[in-house]
Order: C-alpha cells, then structure tokens, then sequence
C-alpha cells in the first residue's frame, strides 16, 4: 500500500530500479524516498524495535529515512535521487 | 590568500553571496542542497514544469527573483552544491562532496545553515505517514506528491495554515487544521501583527480560503495521538473537555521551527538564551557579527525571523564583513536593513503571542511517549535520569542517550529540554543546550580525502 500520493508532474520517463530485489519503478526527478513510498509504505526498520519508518523531516535531518544501495552505501532516501537500474535494499532493523 | 566562505544557499546565503560580489569579494558558497533557494524557496527537479506561481504563491516573485540572483553569480562564486559541512575549528572547514572530503580554510565565514521544524511528540509520531510540516510541504513543493491521500495538519505557527492551504489549492484531501493556539491569542496579539499588514494579510487569506472551501479549522485543539498499526490510521485530539478522533492516513505537525547552531558551537561562539526561540541561540549584534572576529551569522540559522529577514541579515552581514575587510560600504543602507529587521522582530514578537509554545506539553507527555526517534528513549527513561539529579542537557544525554542518535537532537533536543526543565523545577534556559559534536551530520565509512 502506497504511503504518498501523486498531485501533480505526472508525466516524466518511468525509470526502473529494483526494491528489496523485486523490480519497482519510478519517474525522472523523484528521490529514492518519493519512488519508494508511492509505491510501499515504509523505508527501513528501526534499529531499536525493527518498526517501521518512513521517514520524517525530508530535509536532510532527521536521518530516518536511510536505505542501503547496491553498490554498500547508506544514503538519505529523501536526498538522493532515483537512477535507473539502482538497486534499493529496505534495513529490517533490530528488535531489542 | 583564503576564501571568504558562506554555509547555506538560502535567502540568507545567496543575499551574502550578491552582496560581496557586488563589492568584488568572490566567496565560496556551499549548500548541503543539490540545488539552491532553501526550504521554503526549494526548487523543484530541473525536468518538473509547474510555473512559480504554483509552487510558492504569493511569495512566487521572491522565490523567482532569489533563484536567478543564484544563477546569475555562477561563474562570479565557486558554488558548491550538494556539499555537506561537517566540521568547524581554527579558521578551516571540513566538507564532504559525492564521497569526496575536503579541507577548506576561510578568512571570514557567513553562516546562513537555516532552520528544522521544532518537534513536540505525542505517542504514535514514529508511525509512517507521519511528517513534519516542513516535510509536508517539501513533498508538495519538490516532489509533486502529497504524503498521503487523507492528510490532518497539526500544530501552530504559519506554516501550519499555509501548508494546509496549499495541499488543498494543490487538490489533496485535507481533513482539517488542528491549531493548538486559541482564537484569542491570535486576537491579543494583532498590534504586533499589524507592523507587517502585508504579511498579517496573507495569514488571514489562507485560513479565510480554507473555510471557504469547506476545510475544517479547530483552534484551540491539541493532538493526543496518532493510531494505526504498520501506518497512520487515526488521529486523536482535544478542543475543551472533549475528545474527537479523526480517520486519517497522513498527518504534518510542528510547532514553529529550530535553528541549525551546530557550526557556530564548534566554532566557539558565544551563546546566549532567547526567551522569544525558547533556546540558547549563537549571539549577533544588529549587523550579524557573532563573537567571534571572523564568523557572521544571518538568517534563521540563527534565530527565526522568516524568509524576508532572512534576505535582509544576508545582506546586511556580508556588508558588516566587508567593512571589517576595511572596504567602504553604504551606511544609509545598513541603517535601512536594521530598521527593516527590527519592524520584523516586531512582527516575530507578535506571532509568537498568536501561536503561543504549549506550556502545558512537557507536564502531559504520558511516561511511554517515546521523545528520542533514533534511540527510541521514552519520557519516564529521561524523568528517571532527571530523578536521579541529571538536569542538565548533555548529563542526561550521557545518562540515557537522548539527543545521542543519528539526527544529534535535532528532532528531540528541544523537547527533551522541555521535559527536563518540567520535571526537575529548573527553568529551561538552566538546562543548558546539547552541546554540537563533529561531525555534525553522519558520515560514510570510505571517505576519499582529496589534497
């Protein structure tokens, strides 16, 4: 279930990139975070009871809102964007 | 020789940029942003088409004006753009860029780092769909998306009613503004608000068009708390002695907005308590020169005045510093930029009595509330530090790790200082202030150090 919705640059090329390993899409502009929550609804665990986050402050703050890329590095999803083929791993997190 | 650097692409920093260009200092200005404007002038990506207009209303002409004065000075700046600062000490800073580090000494340093919201929980905040006000707007404004199909607005301050109003100009589903503020602080304090009519009006038009337009508008009502399993489901609230809920899939709140003070607190600036930002803010005297020789502060890194201010205190400390650089500057239009800022300092004086802080919160957050989001430490574990006699800030940080996680107190330090204050009977500017630590935002493993 998707957590955001779109109101508006509706249309833009699609770009395809694989979420959790299945495949997902998104469009040109939009940031890991918007690609991913239109189409799911959280971004990772937290590392403290493993439920789930979206994100808060989409400005670069808040530091709720890290996914793992393919390549091993943890970026902002709300700072980074989207690029074909990119591959996006949601972090589980930790239960206590 | 070196650089004059300025920290922060926004109206402050581009305003200090125009201002030393025009006086044949050519600075290095460095944004965390891959592009420049600042929050509330963010820019949309470069393949978007919504005109000005639409993405920033009434303030469409500003944000236009500001943006071009950005892309007219390339070529005259070294520009340096998703570039993150994340250390400050002896006349140098250190940076971070695609991965790549950098050493950057200055010789004078403008910093213009800007604000967050400022956060108080209630219990289910941590739930997806939950944002703040200024992450609701981001969305909308860079994204084209609203963060959810369903969305409650909460809080106060302006931005609860402008965002609000634009989510519904935008054709989001909003279910209603939930303004803690009463009707009669907004009253009490229109004298204030009549010293900048202008923006007084713009105030008045949002919540008038959203009545008319048949959105809900509660004053007086308190969030409870937010419902819902894996998301948001449902939002509880008061007004009086009466509970409502609302069914909801998305909700914003804030209660006006923070500083980013990290970089003058490694730098050694002298602090010093405002009551009006209920927080230990960097000190300035009228032109924006902080204690320290060679660093200024403008904009609302600095203490909150708001975009136009912003513009204003860029301008007017890039010319404080070229005097200190012993260039000849116009004194009539420094007098004229302290006079303005002033009336706005009444305004912002005048806002704060129409959206006054929720004294009551810190005594009503329930013990199981969680008020650090990265660590996940509760209200009672923070009272329980309190109890033990740790009533100072970074003492119950080291005690129970509040303020200690990857945001570094930027979404609980605020908060958590309200709780201690409230719980140890110690008035909150005692508390002291989360001390800012390099670096100042996390940084990846494999950082590659150029020379």
């Amino acid at each position: 279930m998707a957590l955001f919705k779109r109101l508006a640059e509706h249309q833009r090329p699609v770009l395809d990139f694989t979420l959790d390993g299945e495949p997902a899409c998104g469009l040109l502009g939009d940031t890991l975070l918007t690609a991913i929550l239109t189409s799911g609804a959280h971004l990772r665990g937290s590392d403290f009871s493993a439920e789930p986050r979206a994100g808060f402050c989409l400005m670069g703050a808040c530091q709720d809102c890290w996914v793992r890329l393919g390549d091993g590095r943890r970026v902002r999803a709300c700072a980074t964007a989207l690029e074909t083929g990119q591959q996006v791993l949601r972090e589980p997190g930790r239960r206590p | 020789m070196s650089a004059v650097v300025i920290v922060g692409a926004g109206p402050a920093g581009i305003r200090a940029a125009q201002t030393l260009v025009e006086h044949g200092v050519h600075p290095v200005l460095i944004d965390e942003a891959s592009q420049g404007g600042g929050q509330i002038y963010r820019r949309q990506p470069a393949n978007f088409t919504r005109p000005a207009r639409q993405l920033y209303g009434f303030e469409a002409r500003k944000a236009s004006a500001l943006h071009q004065t950005l892309d007219a000075l390339a070529g005259q700046i070294d520009y340096r753009p998703g570039t993150l600062v994340w250390n400050a000490e002896h006349g140098a800073l250190d940076t971070l860029r695609d991965g790549h580090a950098a050493h950057l000494p200055y010789q004078r340093l403008i910093i213009a780092t800007g604000a967050t919201d400022r956060v108080l929980p209630v219990p289910g905040w941590t739930l997806p769909g939950v944002y703040t006000l200024g992450a609701a707007q981001i969305a909308l404004k860079h994204q084209g998306c609203a963060i959810g199909e369903r969305v409650l607005f909460c809080g106060s301050g302006p931005l609860l009613y402008l965002v609000a109003y634009q989510y519904a100009k935008a054709g989001a589903k909003v279910l209603g503004v939930l303004d803690s503020a009463p009707f009669s602080a907004q009253c009490r304090a229109l004298p204030e608000l009549l010293e900048q009519p202008a923006t007084l009006g713009k105030g008045l038009y949002y919540r008038a068009w959203l009545s008319a337009h048949g959105v809900p508008v509660h004053q007086g009502a308190t969030l409870e708390r937010i419902e819902g399993g894996q998301q948001v489901q449902r939002a509880v609230w008061r007004k009086g002695d009466q509970l409502h809920d609302t069914e909801c899939d998305a909700l914003a709140f804030a209660h006006a907005l923070r500083s980013e003070t990290q970089l003058a607190d490694l730098l050694g600036c002298a602090f010093e308590w405002s009551t009006l930002n209920r927080a230990w803010l960097p000190r300035r005297d009228q032109a924006g020169r902080s204690s320290e020789h060679d660093v200024y502060l403008a904009g609302d890194g600095a203490g909150i005045m708001g975009a136009d201010a912003a513009e204003m205190a860029g301008e007017r400390a890039a010319l404080a510093l070229l005097q200190d650089l012993g260039q000849t500057v116009d004194p009539q239009r420094c007098r004229t930029l302290e006079k303005r800022l002033t009336r706005i300092g009444r305004f912002r004086e005048g806002l704060e009595a129409a959206f006054p802080f929720p004294e009551h919160w810190a005594e009503q957050a329930p013990d199981d509330l969680v008020v650090c989001r990265c660590e996940e430490i509760s209200v009672g574990e923070l009272r329980a530090v309190v109890g033990e006699g740790h009533w100072e800030i970074n003492r119950a940080k080291a005690h129970c790790r509040v303020g200690m996680g990857r945001c570094q107190g930027r979404m609980c330090g605020a908060a958590a200082a309200e709780i201690i204050a409230h719980c140890s009977g110690k008035a909150l500017h005692e508390v002291g202030r989360l001390r800012a630590q390099a670096p100042i935002k996390p940084l990846p493993f494999g950082v590659e150090h150029d020379a």
